[in-house]
């Protein structure tokens, strides 16, 4: 079974986001194994970009304090091919496609493929674009995950569910990430239920907007799985020293599986 | 449905989000594209509210002065607000209100798009908020309050560079969130398919007048065209009906800003290379790592690392040749027309005025230069005192 699907068996995952080298590449080695000791079953690294058009201000600022500090993708590929053999749980990268293209695809697909990287997520390459990447991700095993949102249109659904492998995210409101104001997307039933019967077997993970313990367990029901990404940098971000920011990350991810 | 490419050029490099948006807004565009009540309607409101035809004008002192190439203007300037922004805007307003849109974004750098965005909403009774760097609106704070007066919201965007990219990514993310009810007025001929090619077919009307206007008064085509190129609008705008005349020269000039080694310029096409901004694939100022790198000119509309997808697939096939000029230049071409010819241009203009110094006098006198005026320079007034300072840092 595919490595990133195997981690929703009989469970609901927990899929945590960090932004890759925010504030550094070494706080980004502690944070993994931090999230892994907690038993978060998927982890996904966001490849800081500066026009980050999908993320709301949190991960905006996150990708920029990575920036500042000098991550570049080529660095942080690097890192992540150095730490493989402690790393337990699968790795996904989540970047813009330019950062991308910029790199190569061809080499992109076989450098993560060598650091041991599970999955690749790229929030502004819709299913029908033209990218050699879809065929070098196949080539070298990698999932590719596509995203599906409630305005998905049944057509859509079918040509993104038939291309996604590991789970098939699903966008939790018209909106960018980390928008807690926009609450849940009010038929959220009905949407997870629609894509549900057109994606078959493979999982479901919902993300965007979904800021902590309560709101996770109003929706738990509903998908397989949980993507959290700002509220997780936020709680990390108030911690004063490095410790504190792992002991938030902790606590936090705690808070999420007790409900879950 | 096509996909939207010149070649490799183009696409929809979007969050899912869009994708429905954009679909509609393709079909609704083809079904109105050849519509006659649509086309009707916005020819009556190009002529009646923006004032088109705009006159081809021809510049006989500038013309003496160089001692070369016959110049012509194209009065773009002399439109409802002042640029040929309104071209594009009443175009897709009349979009928006078929698709039944209540609201209404933009993103602005030099405010021209806002100000032409506002007034149409205005007109037309749709909310509007207008995304502008915060870097700008204090660089052209006269269309800040000209959006205001005609009931736009003005958002400021601190994030990153502080200018027209930056305002794009928030306009965008606005766009996301309230898809359902918004339409996004794009100002120039970038973003995703469709729409750098439908508002480059909105702006074309620059280029069919100047094909007309020329053939009366001189009875034939010009042999050269010079137009600035930001995102490149006006550009694609005058030069798109004559792409297929071979004998015409069309040239766009970009901005050079402090020098392209000064690595402060906004010479995309000139200095940049292939990536994907703002959901269409072209060329792009990025580092070795794929980051955006900020644009810089003395001009606002011109600030910007993109550039549309039909150029770079322009350039690719060479069928148009692409120049820079520097925020000097463009302040030296900005005063002679003032001085020479009472007109007193936009600084983004200015930038494709620049270049007859070069152009104009090698050419004989028998020959002909069209020059796309695309705004005034009214807004561009109160930055003087910079141009001065900039002057002395010579």
């Amino acid at each position: 079974m595919n490595k990133i699907t195997a981690q929703f068996q009989n469970k609901n995952a927990l899929i945590t986001y960090i932004s890759g080298g925010d504030p550094s590449l070494e706080m980004t080695e502690k944070l993994i194994y931090k999230l892994q000791n907690e038993g978060v079953d998927l982890i996904e690294i966001g490849i800081p970009f500066s026009d980050p058009l999908a993320d709301g201000p949190v991960i905006q600022e996150a990708s920029q304090r990575a920036l500042k500090a000098g991550t570049t993708l080529k660095k942080l590929i690097a890192k992540l091919d150095k730490i493989q053999n402690r790393v337990e749980v699968p790795l996904i990268l989540m970047g813009y496609y330019n950062s991308i293209l910029n790199y190569g695809e061809k080499e992109f697909a076989r450098d993560i493929s060598k650091a041991g990287i599970s999955g690749v997520i790229v929030p502004d390459l819709p299913v029908d674009e033209r990218a050699d990447l879809f065929k070098y991700l196949a080539e070298f095993d990698i999932s590719q995950i596509m995203l599906v949102t409630p305005n998905t249109s049944e057509q859509r659904l079918k040509k993104i569910s038939a291309k996604s492998s590991g789970f098939l995210y699903c966008v939790a409101h018209l909106g960018t990430t980390g928008d807690d104001q926009q609450g849940i997307y009010p038929e959220l039933e009905t949407y997870l239920n629609r894509v549900r019967k057109t994606a078959g077997e493979l999982p479901l993970g919902l993300g965007f907007g979904i800021d902590g313990p309560e709101k996770a367990k109003k929706i738990i029901d509903y998908s397989d799985g949980i993507i959290i990404g700002s509220a997780l940098i936020k709680v990390i971000q108030a911690g004063n020293n490095e410790d504190e920011m792992l002991n938030n990350a902790g606590q936090f991810v705690k808070s999420i599986k007790s409900k879950l | 449905m096509s996909r939207g490419y010149f070649e490799e050029f183009g696409g929809r490099f979007v969050p899912e989000t869009l994708m429905p948006a954009l679909d509609e807004l393709e079909e609704v565009y083809l079904a109105l594209k050849n519509d006659p009540e649509f086309i009707n309607e916005l020819k009556a409101l190009l002529a009646d509210y923006s004032g088109r035809p705009t006159s081809l004008y021809y510049a006989e002192q500038l013309t003496k002065y160089y001692g070369g190439a016959k110049i012509y203007l194209k009065r773009e300037d002399l439109n409802h607000t002042g640029a040929h922004k309104i071209n594009n805007t009443l175009g897709q307003i009349l979009l928006a209100r078929k698709m039944g849109k209540k609201r209404i974004i933009a993103e602005t750098g030099a405010g021209q798009h806002g100000v032409a965005t506002a007034t149409v909403a205005a007109r037309f009774n749709l909310d509007c908020k207008v995304y502008m760097g915060a870097e700008d609106i204090e660089r052209q704070a006269l269309n800040v309050y000209k959006m205001e007066m005609l009931g736009a919201e003005v958002i400021p965007v601190t994030s990153g560079s502080r200018t027209l990219k930056d305002a794009t990514n928030e306009a965008i993310r606005d766009w996301v969130t309230n898809v359902e009810n918004t339409h996004y007025i794009i100002g120039s001929v970038v973003g995703p398919h469709p729409y750098p090619e439908m508002v480059r077919d909105f702006q074309r009307i620059i280029g069919d007048e100047t094909k007309e206007q020329i053939k009366e008064k001189e009875g034939r085509l010009p042999d050269y065209i010079l137009a600035c190129v930001g995102g490149g609008s006006n550009a694609m705008g005058i030069f798109y009906p004559f792409v297929e005349d071979k004998e015409v020269n069309l040239i766009g000039v970009e901005a050079s800003g402090k020098g392209i080694d000064s690595g402060q310029h906004a010479a995309t096409l000139t200095a940049g290379r292939v990536g994907v901004l703002h959901g269409s694939k072209s060329y792009l100022l990025q580092d070795d790592d794929g980051q955006i790198i900020p644009a810089y000119s003395i001009s606002a509309g011109l600030d910007y690392p993109g550039v549309g997808p039909e150029h770079s697939y322009l350039k690719s096939i060479e069928r148009v040749k692409y120049h820079s000029a520097s925020d000097l230049e463009a302040i030296a071409a900005f005063k002679l027309l003032s001085e020479k010819e009472g007109i007193i241009p936009a600084l983004e203009s200015s930038h494709a005025l620049s270049y007859l110094e070069k152009l104009a006098p090698e050419l004989d006198q028998d020959q002909l230069i069209v020059v796309n005026l695309s705004g005034r320079g009214d807004k561009d007034i109160n930055n003087f005192k910079k141009i001065r300072e900039a002057e002395k840092d010579e």
